[in-house]
């Protein structure tokens, strides 16, 4: 129906009620529309302020450049702060996704006598506020006469990745079809091998997706690794730091590369799976 | 057969060993800490094992303020997310046909970007050289002398803001479970829209609800980022309390005397709250 026909058939209902009833089709799309731009203001305004002709603080608009982009290292210590975090978090993924992930094989695997107190000990870190993970591990350190840094922050970060590895690779492992080892077990292949050709390649995604997940909590964790990193500064605590002075705009331009970096990863992973899909 | 019985639990050797060194370890010592009375005489900072339960107390009746705020706070900005999350996971969910894994990437995208990053943005959009506070001005909805950020408001909505994916994403997980034809069926037993929300959605995507608020509430109650970004000296939160205790002040006990008073003060509301809700899947 053409614009014209409407106004000639129902010439009376007003634009206001016109508006009502278009709002009132697509209120869900309205509301979406709302909803993804609260959720991405803070971020097109970190990328647009990584382009900020700023100086030392990045507070106020001063005019385009590309510099920032050209030298992300430029401020003092930014790109050491980076390099820690990336450390740091590789380590902790590293660490977490083999201990989490055998926990799941031992509680999503086998019925066992203590199970469900194994199941409380996973839920505990997940449902103890970081604050209190922090503190109370910088108090064994300090009993302990460690002193804060580098390592305790790798401790620390493995401990709160380990629970949500657990639960990541727990979930994949519970959609498993268990015919499928059934028929491998049928076709001679014994438990090693049946492990190793059908059941780890069929929880491999469900690792990878708890390793992703474990690098971005650790490389994101600022109170934890506050209380525990003593003088390594890490870039979220780089961060908290500078925003007292105003942040230099590197900073905006790690926090944007580090956005359609990831990106690019879930996008490129959602490629794969359909690709394996077909 | 002795082999089969033992796999599960040199499977969970190493994970609970470390867990047990890094987890429960320090929870006992910050407990013993928590009763701990200064050396006389000593240092600042150095304190002798004792059995002063009433640091507990004193703690509390210092802070109770912060206290009550973190708890307030925090269920504000748990109910608020899931009132902006509970339509866009419904959204996403039914509505969204080939868009679909598309829009998820987009609501755990902002994620990507620091969260320390996103919440000085915040600050700065609403701060007095953002374009929020002269807009809001100049159309009269607040005054000349109103601020937004040194303010509860910005507290509870940075909480909001960066505390959304956790409720959003397992909305989404148990929304998206729901048959169809339920709804489907709710209509066919003349059961107009909001019937259906209120006796089929919403009851089947209870385990979504739960696992939200509790990943929200939980995070938030112990927060100190975004009430010392965005709040001021009169928004302060038990998090800041404590991080102060520990840093500035190096009163360890009463740090520890707060921090086991929270941890215990959550895993109470929680265990209601889940016996209240229903659902033992997260357990």
């Amino acid at each position: 129906m053409s614009k014209k026909s409407v106004d000639a058939t129902i010439p009376t209902i007003p634009l206001t009620a016109r508006f009502q009833r278009w709002f009132g089709r697509n209120l869900i799309r309205v509301y979406m529309v709302l909803a993804f731009t609260y959720l991405f203001i803070p971020v097109a305004y970190t990328f647009a302020f990584s382009f900020n002709d700023s100086g030392k603080s990045n507070l106020i608009w001063k005019g385009f450049t590309l510099d920032n982009w050209k030298n992300p290292c430029g401020a003092p210590e930014v790109c050491t702060a980076l390099a820690n975090s990336i450390k740091i978090g590789l380590l902790a993924t590293i660490f977490s996704t083999i201990l989490g992930t055998m926990i799941a094989f031992a509680i999503g695997r086998h019925k066992f006598k203590g199970r469900s107190t194994s199941n409380l000990l996973i839920f505990l870190p997940m449902a103890t506020p970081e604050i209190v993970l922090g503190a109370s591990l910088l108090s064994l350190f300090l009993v302990f006469k460690i002193n804060p840094g580098f390592w305790p922050t790798v401790i620390a970060h493995v401990m709160f990745c380990i629970s949500f590895v657990v639960v990541t690779v727990k979930a994949r492992i519970a959609s498993l079809d268990p015919r499928l080892e059934q028929a491998a077990m049928d076709l001679y292949a014994n438990e090693f091998q049946t492990f190793r050709r059908v059941t780890l390649p069929l929880v491999a995604p469900g690792i990878a997706g708890a390793a992703l997940l474990a690098f971005s909590l650790s490389f994101d964790d600022f109170i934890i690794t506050n209380f525990n990193s003593g003088t390594v500064t890490t870039f979220p605590k780089f961060v908290y730091t500078a925003a007292a002075r105003g942040i230099p705009a590197q900073a905006n331009v790690i926090g944007s590369g580090m956005f359609f970096l990831a990106l690019a990863i879930v996008i490129a992973g959602q490629f794969v799976n359909r690709r394996k899909a077909r | 057969m002795m082999g089969k019985i033992r796999t599960p639990y040199l499977l969970l050797l190493p994970g609970f060993l470390f867990l047990f060194t890094f987890f429960i370890l320090p929870i006992v010592n910050l407990a013993q800490t928590s009763t701990q009375t200064p050396i006389a005489g000593g240092d600042t900072g150095q304190y002798e094992q004792t059995l002063r339960f009433q640091n507990y107390i004193d703690a509390f009746i210092e802070n109770r303020e912060q206290f009550g705020r973190s708890f307030v706070y925090a269920l504000i900005a748990t109910v608020l997310a899931l009132m902006i999350s509970y339509p866009l996971a419904y959204a996403i969910a039914f509505k969204s046909g080939k868009y679909k894994n598309f829009l998820l990437v987009l609501v755990v995208a902002p994620f990507f970007t620091s969260f320390l990053l996103r919440t000085v943005a915040w600050k700065q959009i609403l701060g007095e050289e953002g374009f929020v506070v002269p807009t809001l001005r100049s159309i009269g909805i607040i005054s000349e002398s109103t601020t937004l950020t040194s303010t509860a408001f910005a507290v509870v909505m940075g909480m909001t803001y960066n505390f959304l994916p956790f409720m959003t994403l397992p909305l989404y997980a148990s929304i998206d479970r729901i048959d169809p034809r339920t709804l489907e069926a709710s209509g066919d037993l003349y059961a107009n829209a909001f019937t259906t929300f209120r006796k089929v959605t919403l009851p089947l995507s209870m385990p979504g609800v739960v696992a939200g608020t509790l990943l929200t509430f939980i995070p938030a109650a112990g927060d100190y980022v975004n009430a010392a970004i965005l709040g001021s000296p009169n928004t302060k939160m038990i998090g800041n309390v404590i991080e102060s205790r520990y840093f500035k002040i190096v009163d360890y006990p009463t740090a520890a005397a707060l921090s086991f008073t929270l941890m215990a003060a959550i895993l109470i509301l929680v265990t209601l709250y889940i016996r209240k809700a229903g659902t033992e899947e997260l357990v």
